[in-house]
């Protein structure tokens, strides 16, 4: 990657369209990498389908994406869009065919009726009926987490306190607050146990990153942050499978993260998360997660969310910061919020990630999560990786 | 600074609303278990010949086999509450029934996979992981996975 262009996040962007959005992140980007609309050789653009009520994005966002007269492929899997699109821009330039590939996610969250737009990705006959959205849905992973560790909510409530402490060092935030556990713990619940000071926000953003590949990527301005390697599985079709199915096969956790991060990990040669990566930028959509993704990502035992975070492990500072940018509970523009954690990753990598650096950083994950339970990871380093890896 | 315009602009918002008709079929496999549901007031499961698990809600092929599964298995109306949540607003949309009630979901008996359905009839602060829970079928049946009402809490003598 030698490109990064990003907007700032806020609850509401009424001051441009969506693709005078797109447009910022996209010129801000190639500004990044010194490079004009002329250089890119392909697009890669996402977002979730029914947000702002537009299909084809692919081709109506020409006017902010640069598209025009270039191969240009749209890709959405709900909220692992943004790392999907990361991933599909990564493949275009690994295959050979391309050199200097730009990949997009956007939102603006501010023109639907978020949680009216995510049920459309459910079945009509099985899911809808009884489906409470998106944060009905989170809570129910959060109690079964509660019930089968202990975790308490006051655990929880340390990650949101913790990533929007962090967003204080990012210019681009859209929440940005020093808060207390308390604080927390006194916002009113939306579904039992996640409270609103648990969820993420709606936010409209947007953020453009370019690939090169390794044969260019010297002619860039700033050095490279590489793809050491990448993984993701996307299974189970209903809202109930990943609570009951995962344990009829296997038993795992987490399946999708799990199988994931098995590959990804193997293939990298990653057997101490928490030793070996400098920092992490996860797809936490509520602070819950900030526990139980830290078991299935192997940085603790089941069970040991809790005592990891509140160690200070995770904070800036700690053995491995996890999102000094503020994360998913700090802005979540859902097209842009997985390429966002792809971006500030490789900033990171370069050591241009300003008042969020983590200092000497040359090693870090990015994740997205999405739909059912489903997960992209990537692993991004300062240095080049060996031939014919990753 | 220089005066900029787009400090002093008012913006124009354009509301909309995209209402489409569907007709979704609910094939051979979703319509037997509906008309059951409906007719009969029975759940029914299907079984994959391969892994011999028993799919509820039924599935035409087993996703991971990948193996048609054209045994149907007669299912309990009773079940354990695998895990829960609870709803304090009313939204006509989410459902009709009034608040506090959850969203559950439930592995019925006979079963080795969960769905998503409503909870209704319980003392708040009740609910439990684990717990017994049984179906409640709604008066006027028209073919739907709403033709249960709801589950409540069990009370089925242990
Ligand atoms: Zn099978």
């Amino acid at each position: 990657m030698v490109g990064v262009g990003m907007t700032v996040q806020r609850s509401s962007r009424r001051d441009v369209t969506g693709v005078e959005l797109i447009n910022e992140a996209v010129r801000a980007a190639l500004s990044d990498a010194a490079m004009t609309r002329k250089d890119i050789d392909a697009v890669v653009i996402g977002n979730m389908d029914h947000f702002e009520g537009i299909n084809y994005v692919d081709t109506w966002s020409v006017d902010g994406s640069g598209a025009l007269g270039k191969p240009v492929m749209k890709m959405t899997t709900g909220g692992t869009t943004g790392t999907t699109v990361a991933m599909g821009a990564y493949y275009h330039v690994a295959s050979g065919m391309f050199d200097r590939v730009l990949a997009i996610g956007w939102e603006k969250n501010s023109e639907s009726d978020t949680t009216g737009a995510i049920i459309t990705a459910f079945d009509p006959f099985w899911d809808r009926p009884t489906f409470g959205g998106a944060v009905a849905g989170l809570a129910l992973e959060a109690t079964q987490y509660m019930a089968e560790t202990g975790a308490s909510e006051e655990d929880a409530a340390y990650v949101a306190v913790r990533d929007r402490k962090n967003a204080l060092n990012n210019p681009y935030a859209h929440l940005r607050m020093e808060l207390t556990i308390q604080a927390i713990m006194e916002t009113p619940y939306l579904a039992w146990p996640v409270k609103l000071g648990d969820m993420c926000p709606r936010t409209d953003g947007a953020c453009a990153l370019v690939f090169a590949s390794e044969d260019v990527a010297d002619d860039f301005p700033n050095p490279p942050a590489w793809v050491r390697g990448l993984a993701d599985r996307h299974l189970w079709a209903y809202t109930s499978d990943p609570y009951v199915n995962q344990k009829v096969k296997g038993g795992t956790w987490f399946p999708a993260m799990e199988m994931a991060t098995r590959e990804l990990y193997d293939r990298v040669g990653i057997t101490d998360p928490l030793e070996q990566f400098d920092v992490a930028e996860l797809y936490l959509p509520y602070s819950f997660a900030g526990l139980r993704y830290m078991e299935s990502l192997g940085f603790c035992e089941r069970g040991g969310g809790p005592e990891l975070v509140r160690s200070g492990a995770t904070d800036m500072g700690g053995k491995c910061p996890v999102n000094p940018s503020g994360g998913v509970l700090s802005s979540n523009a859902i097209g842009a919020t997985g390429l966002l954690r792809v971006a500030e990753a490789a900033l990171q990598m370069q050591g241009r990630a300003g008042d969020r650096q983590v200092q000497g950083a040359s090693l870090a994950l990015a994740t997205g999560f999405g739909g059912c339970y489903w997960s992209d990871e990537i692993v991004l380093g300062s240095e080049m990786p060996d031939v014919g890896r990753g | 600074m220089t005066e900029d315009w787009r400090d002093s602009q008012e913006i124009l918002v354009m509301d909309g609303r995209i209402k489409v008709p569907y007709a979704w079929s609910a094939g051979e496999v979703g319509t037997t278990y509906l008309e059951s549901l409906r007719d009969a007031e029975r759940f029914l499961g299907t079984r994959c010949p391969v892994c011999g698990i028993v799919y509820h809600l039924p599935r035409m092929h087993c996703p991971d086999c990948f193996e048609a599964c054209p045994e149907w298995v007669e299912l309990e109306s009773t079940g354990t509450l695998v895990t829960w949540t609870i709803a304090r607003r009313p939204h006509p949309a989410l459902s009709p029934l009034a608040p506090p009630f959850g969203f559950g979901v439930i592995r019925l008996d006979g079963a080795d996979t969960g769905f998503l359905h409503l909870l209704y009839g319980f003392g708040v602060g009740s609910l439990r992981s684990g717990m017994r829970v049984e179906a409640v079928f709604a008066r006027e049946r028209t073919g739907s996975i709403l033709d249960v009402s709801h589950f409540r809490p069990s009370r089925e003598v242990v």
